[in-house]
């Protein structure tokens, strides 16, 4: 009966992970610390430069930013450059329908995208595009075949090229990189990573506070576990 | 002040039975004094109903029941609403865990045979209870509004639209539109926080008082009753519910909490299972995700539901699938006149019953992995399989649970 017992309460417990991977292609980890608050900086100010052109983050809120350190002065200094007030949600400029007719689709709100593709996903897509030009914007990824995002990132990465090699197993892609960016490729690593850490920050901007408060309500439950088994103790000692 | 404290007892018993109550329900409410592990989760339940009723009120104060603001109205709730976060994810693991516990209370019953004669209708109170639950599950899960919510939700109503001849319109009725919107979601809001929970309440209520009209079973499966202390009238192995298992399901419900605010603070997405991933990225009525899962409580149902790909006896495949779905929650509800052992617990059953739950308990998490995979030729293939051996712990019940092998009761509790 124990057995079954355990067993019961592992299958339920387990925190398997489901996230789909779309193609053959292994997920590089993306080294996520959203307590480095340095890094979130520099990953939200990477953001509103490259992504939110295009792509809102409509859930959040700039003064949300303060969490992460800033001030409500650097946040309108550093993060908004639209006019918006601070409390404002982090709209995108560019207008639906436009965007619909430049990229076919609307491109998706980034508030929760760490939260729908993992952190992973994000970070070897950010640098898995290469040069394509049988698509309409010159450019694929290996993680997302025929993107509708073109590589908004390649003058600091450079241009990569797939390399397609025949083994028995079948086809094996990989890139190279054919023209050097800004960044040398362990400093674009480094920026994918901080672009990537900020936005699972963004997917969950009260994660820090959330384990926080769970590691005081633990310290608290184990006080309430000896209190309570103490009391059962006392009441139950004339049974049996 | 103790004087007055009795006087004011005194001045309300005139009026409302609460002395009377308190004694029948609880002080003078005889319990098993055998209770084990599996005894915690009735309590528990009632724990997690009360936790999902309070969340609930005040997600309703920010969640906007309209296609148009739902998924971002939630997304409101997580980070502008002082602690919504909190009490978010207390509603979405409270639904899971009510899941959890209620399965493995239901497991109990199964394992000590509570739902033999005097209980059945105690069983099937809670069955009823069961439903309720699932279509709250249901209607819950839409409200997010992602992915998941409506394509999740377009699997359950088009299973209406396969029942012959009035399917169609009665799945048009249901959705107040031809196609799952607006109009589904916010009635179906209306069915999660008003409807439902009431019709639940009752329920358990109902539940209650048949459980006290009956008494508690346990792990012996005898009855405490048939053994009264001929004086006091008050069972031998009966002890009073309070304070004795009060103080205990406390201990229960400290431990439960571990594990509850265990997965709220440290894993609030549990892998994937409790909130999906998909249902991060709003519904898009024009995109169909290419792999639709529901969540993880559903899935062995949905594995039932996916496992029949033949027409056969002039029914359409489809149509099939719902029956054996629908079958499978409902044949619970025969299990009192199923079961023909003549002895209730599994302590005293023999090796062919034991078999026969364990074949069930592994064909139900089996069926309940399948459920989260898309389904290829092999899966089909285990999902039949295991459909068959989870029919098979009831249909053939009456035949293996009367030639068991058992062994005798005791006429006391053990321990």
């Amino acid at each position: 009966m124990k057995k079954i017992t355990i067993a019961i309460l592992i299958l339920c417990m387990a925190p398997f992970s489901i996230f789909a991977a779309e193609s053959g292609m292994a997920l590089e980890r993306a080294p996520v610390d959203i307590t480095d608050n340095a890094s979130l900086k520099r990953g939200a100010e990477s953001f509103v430069n490259y992504c939110l052109t295009c792509h809102g983050a409509s859930y959040m809120r700039y003064n949300r930013h303060r969490d992460i350190g800033y001030t409500n002065e650097e946040i309108l200094d550093k993060l908004v450059f639209t006019g918006q007030k601070v409390g404002d949600l982090m709209e995108s400029a560019m207008r639906k329908k436009e965007a619909e007719e430049w990229f076919g689709v609307v491109p998706p709100d980034l508030s929760v995208i760490a939260r729908s593709r993992g952190a992973d996903w994000l970070y070897t897509y950010l640098k898995a595009f290469y040069r394509d030009d049988s698509t309409a914007t010159g450019w694929n990824n290996l993680v997302f075949d025929r993107a509708a995002m073109p590589h908004v990132l390649y003058q600091l990465q450079g241009e990569q090229k797939l390399v397609v090699k025949k083994t028995d197993k079948g086809e094996e892609k990989s890139l190279s990189l054919e023209k050097p960016g800004e960044l040398s490729s362990s400093d674009y690593d480094k920026f994918v990573a901080d672009l990537v850490n900020y936005l699972v920050y963004l997917g969950e901007p009260h994660a820090n506070a959330r384990k926080k408060l769970g590691i005081e309500v633990m310290i608290f439950l184990l006080g309430m576990l000896i209190l309570s088994y103490a009391l059962k103790k006392e009441y139950w000692k004339d049974i049996h | 002040m103790s004087n007055l404290f009795n006087s004011m007892i005194e001045w309300i018993d005139k009026r409302f039975p609460l002395t009377s109550n308190w004694k029948a329900h609880l002080s003078e409410y005889y319990a098993p004094k055998n209770f084990n592990f599996w005894y915690f989760f009735g309590s528990l339940a009632l724990l997690v109903l009360v936790n999902q009723l309070l969340t609930g009120i005040f997600l309703t104060m920010n969640y906007k029941p309209d296609a148009s603001q739902a998924f971002a109205s939630v997304e409101y709730i997580m980070r502008d609403v002082e602690y919504g976060w909190l009490i978010r994810y207390m509603h979405s693991t409270g639904a899971s865990m009510f899941f959890v516990v209620v399965y493995l209370h239901m497991f109990r019953g199964m394992m000590y045979g509570s739902y033999r004669k005097p209980r059945e209708l105690l069983w099937i109170i809670g069955m009823a209870i069961f439903f309720v639950l699932m279509s709250l599950a249901f209607t819950g899960y839409i409200l997010p509004w992602g992915q998941m919510s409506y394509w999740g939700a377009q699997v359950i109503v088009s299973m209406f639209g396969a029942i012959p001849v009035i399917g169609d319109t009665l799945q048009q009725w249901l959705l107040g539109d031809f196609t799952l919107s607006d109009a589904a979601l916010n009635r179906f809001f209306a069915y999660h926080v008003v409807t439902l929970p009431l019709i639940l309440l009752v329920l358990v209520f109902v539940h209650i008082l048949a459980l006290h009209e009956t008494g508690s079973n346990n792990p012996d499966g005898i009855e405490i009753k048939d053994n009264k202390n001929p004086q006091t009238g008050i069972p031998v192995d009966g002890i009073p519910f309070h304070p004795y298992y009060t103080v205990k399901d406390i201990v229960g419900v400290v431990v439960f909490l571990f594990v509850f605010c265990g997965i709220i603070f440290f894993a609030p997405e549990m892998g994937g299972y409790f909130l999906e991933y998909n249902n991060f990225i709003p519904a898009n009525t024009l995109q169909t995700p290419d792999h639709i899962a529901p969540v993880w409580y559903f899935t062995p149902y949905y594995s039932m539901l996916r496992a029949v790909t033949v027409n056969f006896l002039g029914i359409d495949a489809k149509l099939w699938g719902v029956i054996l779905m629908a079958g499978s929650v409902v044949i619970f509800c025969f299990l009192p006149w199923l079961d023909r052992s003549p002895v209730k617990s599994i302590r005293y059953k023999g090796p062919l019953f034991k078999t026969a739950l364990a074949l069930f308990v592994v064909s139900f998490f089996v069926l309940g992995w399948l459920g989260t995979k898309s389904p290829t030729p092999m899966y089909t293939l285990l999902a039949q399989i295991f459909t068959v051996i989870y029919f098979a712990f009831f249909i053939l019940m009456p035949w293996y649970s009367k030639i068991d092998k058992t062994k005798p009761e005791p006429k006391r509790l053990k321990e």
